[in-house]
C-alpha cells in the first residue's frame, strides 16, 4: 500500500508542485491549507509523513508541531518542515520542538523527494 | 562725659555711613555695573583687613614693649605679596578654577573632597580665630573706656563686658545683613568689600593723622622726634635673630592661611590681574601703616604717665593734648580696623562652619530625600546666620574668660600660630602631587594639638585650664610633655617654642602620612589639577572672546533650566540692554550670569563646559572633561553617602531605559521586516524553482506544461512587483524621493487611475460623485495617481460584495479638498483599521490579491511627502479611505 503524505501548506502553487512530484514518485498525497484545523485532520487520519509549512493562517507550523509531539499517537510521526523563514532562530526552534527534518524554501525537488523517502521508509 | 556721648553718636553715624556704602555697592553690582567696585585698588584696600585693631593699637604697644620687632608682622606679608607670582597667583587660580569658597574648602577639595578634612580645618580656623575676635572686641571696648575715663567715668569690668556685648551684637547684625543677603554661587560680597575698603582708607588716614600730630604737634618736629627715638630704649633693644626670622615666617604664613585673608585674597578676587597691582600697593599700604608706629610709641612712653597702656597711645596721646576731634578720628580708625576684620573673618568662618559642618549634618540627619532642591537654600542661609552669631559669641566668651588682660599683640600671635597649622597641607597640596588625605589629616591634627597644648591653653594663664603643676612637672609627671618645654627643651620663648614644635611635628606627620598612604583616585585627580593648575586653565574664566549665538545659548538653557526660567533670564538681559522683545547681545557679563544660573542646575564644571562649547566654538577641553568627570564622582560619592536616589539620577535612568526600549523595539521591527521580506520573496521563488525543475524533467504532459509555465510567469511578475514596491517604499521612507510638481486637474488624474486598473474582466463598477472634477491640483501628479490606483485596485481585489461598487467623492472639508473612496464590501474590522497602513499588513487571503501588503504603506508615505494625508474612514459600510489633497 502506498504511503500517505500530508502536505500542510497555504500557498496553492507550492502545494501543487509538491503534490506533483510526490504523486509522480508513487506516494498518496493529501493536502491541507489551514493551520487551525491541521491537528484534528492529522488525528482523524494519521499519515505516514507530514510536510509542514510555518506561516499558516490560524495557527503556526511551530504550534502544530508542538501539539503533535504532545499527543501520544503522533509524538513519533516524521515531520518535514518546509519554510520560507530561513533564519537560524527558526531552525533552532523547530529542532527544539522535535522536528524530524528542517528545509528552507526555495527547495530542490530532488532533495524533498529524497528526504521524504528516507523519513517514511519504515 | 560730653566727649563720650559724641563718640557714641559718631560711631553710630559711621556705621550708618558704612551701611549706605555697602548697600550702594551691592546695588551697583546687581545692576551689573560693578566697574569701580571691582578695581585693583579696591582689591588692594580689601587686603588691608590684615591690619586689624591689633595693628592699629597693638603695633604701638608692641613697639613700646619690644622695639622694632613689630615690623616682622608686616615683613612676612610683604614678602608673600612681592613674591605673589609663586604662591598667591597659584592659590587665586585654583580658587577660581575649582570654585573654592574657603580655605577649608580648598584643603578638603585638594585631598579628594574629603569631608573630614573640611571639618578639621574649620575647627582649627574657628578655635584659632576666637582669640583674635576677642582681641578686636577688647580693643574697641577699651577705646570706649578710654573716652569714658576722659569724661571722668571709671569703667568697671562689668561696664567693659556690657560694651563688648553691644559691640558684638552690632557686628553680628552688620555681618548677617551684608554677608548672607544672598547665596551667591561664587560667595562674593561686593557690599562688604567696598565697606572694608572704605574702612581701610579711614584707618590709614587716622593713623597717619595721629602720627603727624605726634611728630610735629607734640614732639616739635622731625629732628626732635628722631632725637627722642635715639634716646629711648627702643632703638637699643637687641632682637635675637631667631625670633625675627620666626615671626616673619609666622606673619607671612598667617597671611596665606588666615580664613579672612583667604576670603579677600582668593574668594573675593574678581580678576587675577589685580594681584600684580596689589603686589606692590599692599606692601606700600602696610609700610605707611607702620611709618609712625615708633614715633608714637616713643613720644607716648616719654609723655604719658608710667603704667598707662601703650596699646592705647594713639587715643590717649591726642586726648591728653586736648585734641578731641583727632582722638575721635583715631577712634574711628581703630573701630574700622576691628569691625572690618570681624566682619570678614566671621563671613569666612561662617561659610566654613555652614558648608563643612552644619549642612552635611543637616543632610545626613534628614537622610534620604534631603537632596530636594528648594528648601536647601534657606537652610544654608539660616545655618550661615547662626554660624555668624556663634562665631562672634565665641569671641565674646573668650574675651570674658581671658579677662581681657593679656596684651593685644600676644593674643594676635597665639592666633597666628594656630592658623598656620594649615600651611604644610596647603603648600604641600599645591606643589606635591604625592600629598595624601591621611598625610594632611595627620599633620593638621598633630600641629593643632601641639599648638593647643603649648600655646592656646596656657594663654588663659597658668592654672586657669592647665594646672600649675603640669607646667612645672608635665602631665602625670611626664617631664618632657611640659607645655612650655616640650621634649625637655627649655628656656626659649614660649611662642617660638610652640611655633617650632608645632610646625616641625606637623610637617613631619604630613610627610610621613603622605608617604605611607596611597591616594584615592579622586585625590590623584584633584592633586594633578591643583599642582598643574597653570597647565590646563586659562587665567580669567571670564568669557572674553565670544562666538556664541544668543539663540544657541537660549536653546541650551531651555533644555537645562526649563523654558520659563530660561526665557525669563534672556528677557531680563534683553531689557537691561535696552532691546526688550529681542534676544540679548551675548556679552561676557551675560555669559557669566548664564553660567552661574546653569551651575545651579547642573554643577559648576558642567555648566562651564556647556557654555564653553558654544562660546569658544570648539569642543570641550580636557580640563573641562576632567572637571565634569570629577563632578560626577563627587555626585556619586555624595549620593552613595546619603543613600539617596536623587530625582536627577532617576530621570537619567528612565531616559536610558526608554532609549534602550526604543532601540530594542526598532531592532525587533527591523528583524520582523527583514524576516517578512525574506518570506515574501522566497514564496514566489519556491514556486518558480519547483515548477521549472518539473518542466526540466520533461515528463509532464503538454497541458500540465502549459499550466506550470503560466504559474512560473505569474510568480515571476509577483516577485518583480514586490521588488518594485520595496524599492519605492524604501525611497519614500528615506525621503530621497524627488517630487515632480506639475499642475493638473483632478479629473485627468482619476481617469488615468481608472484606466490603469482596468484589467480584463473587471467586476468593479466605479461611481464618481465629483462636483468639480476640474479642480486644479499643483503637486506630483504621478505620485498622486499612484495612490488612486492603489486604492482602486484594492477595492477590486478585496471588495467582497455580490456586485462590487466603488464610490469616489470629492468634498471640501475645513478648507481642504478630500477625495473619499468607499466600496460596498464588508469593510475592515475595527482592530485591523489601525494596522492596515503598516508594511505587510495584508489582512485577507492574499493569494487572490497577489500583492505583498505594501500598497497602503506606500500610499501613506506618498501622501506624507506630498503634504496631504490618507486615513481610513470607519463606519461607512464598506472599506472607506479618505485622501486629503495637498
Amino acid at each position: 500500500m502506498a504511503k500517505r503524505v500530508l502536505v500542510i501548506e497555504d500557498e496553492p502553487n507550492i502545494t501543487e508542485a509538491i503534490s506533483f512530484i510526490l504523486s509522480r514518485d508513487g506516494w498518496t498525497v493529501h493536502t491541507h491549507s489551514d493551520g487551525e484545523t491541521a491537528n484534528e485532520r492529522i488525528k482523524a487520519t494519521p499519515p505516514d509523513l507530514i510536510i509542514l509549512d510555518v506561516m499558516l493562517p490560524g495557527k503556526s507550523g511551530f504550534d502544530i508541531l508542538r501539539d503533535l509531539r504532545a499527543e501520544e499517537g503522533t509524538s513519533e510521526l516524521p515531520v518535514l518542515m518546509l519554510t520560507a523563514r530561513g533564519q537560524a532562530r527558526d531552525r533552532e526552534l523547530a529542532e527544539k520542538l522535535g522536528v524530524t527534518q528542517f528545509m528552507t524554501k526555495p527547495f530542490s525537488n530532488a532533495e524533498v523527494l529524497e528526504s521524504v523517502r528516507a523519513l517514511a521508509r519504515d | 562725659m560730653l566727649t563720650y556721648n559724641v563718640l557714641i553718636a559718631v560711631a553710630l553715624l559711621y556705621v550708618v555711613f558704612l551701611f549706605g556704602i555697602a548697600f550702594f555697592a551691592e546695588k551697583r553690582a546687581r545692576a551689573g555695573r560693578s566697574g569701580w567696585v571691582s578695581s585693583p585698588w579696591i582689591y588692594t584696600l580689601s587686603l588691608s583687613i590684615y591690619c586689624t585693631a591689633w595693628t592699629f593699637y597693638g603695633a604701638v604697644g608692641y613697639a613700646a614693649r619690644s622695639g622694632l620687632e613689630y615690623l616682622t608682622v608686616y615683613l612676612g606679608p610683604t614678602i608673600v605679596m612681592l613674591g605673589w607670582w609663586w604662591i598667591v597667583r597659584k592659590l587665586v587660580r585654583i580658587g577660581r578654577s575649582q570654585r573654592i569658597t574657603s580655605i577649608a574648602d580648598l584643603i578638603s577639595s585638594r585631598f579628594g573632597k574629603s569631608t573630614s578634612l573640611g571639618v578639621i580645618v574649620t575647627l582649627i580656623a574657628v578655635v584659632a580665630a576666637t582669640p583674635y575676635l576677642a582681641l578686636q572686641l577688647q580693643s574697641v571696648t577699651l577705646s570706649f573706656a578710654v573716652f569714658a575715663e576722659a569724661g571722668g567715668t571709671h569703667w568697671t569690668q562689668a561696664d567693659l563686658s556690657r560694651a563688648a556685648l553691644w559691640v558684638a551684637i552690632g557686628l553680628v547684625v552688620f555681618t548677617i545683613v551684608f554677608g548672607t543677603r544672598n547665596l551667591d554661587a561664587n560667595e562674593r560680597h561686593h557690599g562688604v568689600v567696598i565697606a572694608i575698603a572704605v574702612e581701610a582708607v579711614v584707618k590709614l588716614c587716622a593713623l597717619i593723622a595721629v602720627g603727624v600730630f605726634v611728630v610735629w604737634g607734640v614732639a616739635g618736629g622731625l629732628g626732635e622726634t628722631l632725637q627722642m627715638i635715639d634716646a629711648s630704649a627702643i632703638s637699643k633693644w637687641e632682637q635675637p635673630a631667631g625670633r625675627w626670622v620666626g615671626l616673619t615666617f609666622l606673619a607671612g604664613a598667617a597671611f596665606l592661611c588666615l580664613p579672612r585673608m583667604f576670603q579677600v585674597l582668593v574668594v573675593e578676587n574678581v580678576n587675577e590681574n589685580h594681584l600684580s597691582t596689589a603686589s606692590w600697593a599692599f606692601p606700600l599700604y602696610v609700610m605707611l601703616m607702620s611709618l609712625f608706629v615708633v614715633p608714637i610709641a616713643v613720644v607716648g612712653l616719654n609723655l604719658m604717665p608710667s603704667g598707662s597702656n601703650p596699646d592705647l597711645f594713639v587715643l590717649t596721646l591726642p586726648l591728653a593734648e586736648g585734641w578731641n576731634v583727632l582722638a575721635i578720628f583715631s577712634f574711628l580708625g581703630g573701630f574700622s580696623s576691628a569691625t572690618s576684620m570681624v566682619i570678614v573673618a566671621t563671613i569666612a568662618l561662617a561659610t566654613m562652619v555652614s558648608n563643612h559642618i552644619v549642612v552635611p549634618l543637616w543632610l545626613s540627619s534628614r537622610g534620604a530625600g534631603a537632596v530636594v532642591a528648594g528648601d536647601i537654600r534657606l537652610v544654608v542661609l539660616l545655618s550661615r546666620r547662626i554660624s555668624i552669631a556663634a562665631v562672634v559669641l565665641g569671641g565674646y566668651i573668650y574675651f570674658r574668660l581671658s579677662g581681657g588682660g593679656a596684651a593685644l599683640a600676644a593674643i594676635g600671635l597665639i592666633s597666628f600660630v594656630g592658623v598656620v597649622q594649615v600651611l604644610p597641607s596647603l603648600v604641600g597640596g599645591l606643589y606635591w602631587r604625592g600629598a595624601t588625605r591621611w598625610g594632611a589629616i595627620a599633620g593638621l591634627v598633630v600641629g593643632f594639638s601641639v599648638w593647643a597644648w603649648c600655646l592656646f591653653l596656657p594663654s588663659f594663664g597658668q592654672g586657669a585650664i592647665i594646672p600649675v603643676s603640669v607646667f612645672e612637672n608635665g602631665p602625670y609627671g611626664i617631664n618632657w610633655l611640659r607645655p612650655e618645654a616640650l621634649f625637655g627643651i627649655e628656656k626659649i620663648d614660649p611662642l617660638l617654642h610652640a611655633l617650632l614644635w608645632s610646625m616641625l611635628l606637623n610637617a613631619v606627620a604630613f610627610f610621613v602620612g603622605s608617604v605611607v598612604t596611597f591616594p584615592a583616585p579622586i585625590e590623584r585627580l584633584q592633586g594633578a589639577q591643583f599642582v598643574n593648575v597653570f597647565e590646563h586653565s586659562t587665567g580669567a574664566r571670564a568669557w572674553t572672546q565670544s562666538a556664541a549665538e544668543a539663540e544657541d545659548l537660549l536653546i541650551m538653557s531651555q533644555r537645562i533650566l526649563g523654558p520659563t526660567e530660561a526665557q525669563q533670564i534672556f528677557a531680563r538681559e534683553a531689557a537691561r540692554q535696552g532691546k526688550a522683545g529681542y534676544l540679548p547681545d551675548v556679552t561676557p557679563d551675560f555669559i557669566q550670569t548664564l553660567e552661574r544660573n546653569l551651575a545651579g542646575s547642573v554643577g559648576a564644571a558642567t555648566a562651564h563646559a556647556m557654555i564653553g562649547q558654544f562660546t569658544q566654538g570648539s569642543s570641550i577641553s580636557v580640563e573641562d572633561l576632567i572637571a565634569v568627570a570629577d563632578e560626577a564622582v563627587q555626585i556619586m560619592e555624595y549620593s552613595n553617602r546619603l543613600e539617596a536616589k536623587s530625582a536627577e539620577q532617576e530621570r537619567t535612568a528612565r531616559q536610558l531605559r526608554d532609549a534602550n526600549e526604543k532601540l530594542t523595539a526598532l531592532s525587533i521591527q527591523k528583524d520582523a521586516f527583514l524576516s517578512q521580506i525574506s518570506h515574501e520573496l522566497r514564496t514566489p521563488m519556491t514556486s518558480i524553482r519547483s515548477f521549472s525543475e518539473i518542466l526540466r524533467d520533461g515528463d509532464a504532459d503538454p497541458a500540465t506544461v502549459e499550466r506550470y509555465s503560466g504559474i512560473i510567469h505569474d510568480e515571476a511578475l509577483r516577485l518583480t512587483r514586490l521588488l518594485d514596491d520595496l524599492l519605492d517604499l524604501s525611497v519614500l521612507e528615506n525621503g530621497q524621493v524627488t517630487l515632480n510638481i506639475q499642475e493638473g486637474s483632478l479629473k485627468t488624474l482619476l481617469d488615468r487611475a481608472i484606466s490603469a486598473t482596468e484589467a480584463s474582466g473587471r467586476r468593479l463598477s466605479i461611481r464618481r460623485i465629483v462636483a468639480n472634477e476640474n479642480h486644479l491640483l499643483n503637486t506630483d501628479l504621478d505620485r498622486l495617481t499612484q495612490v488612486f490606483i492603489n486604492l482602486i485596485s484594492n477595492a477590486e481585489k478585496y471588495c467582497d460584495a455580490e456586485a462590487p461598487e466603488l464610490k469616489i467623492t470629492l468634498r471640501r472639508i475645513g478648507g481642504r479638498h478630500v477625495v473619499d473612496f468607499i466600496d460596498n464590501g464588508s469593510g475592515i474590522g475595527k482592530a485591523s483599521q489601525r494596522v492596515i497602513f503598516e508594511k505587510f499588513s495584508r489582512l485577507s487571503d492574499h493569494r487572490k490579491a497577489g500583492g505583498a501588503g505594501l500598497g497602503l504603506a506606500i500610499c501613506r508615505e506618498i501622501m506624507a511627502r506630498l503634504g496631504g494625508e490618507i486615513v481610513y474612514l470607519p463606519g461607512q459600510g464598506g472599506a472607506a479611505f479618505r485622501v486629503t489633497l495637498p
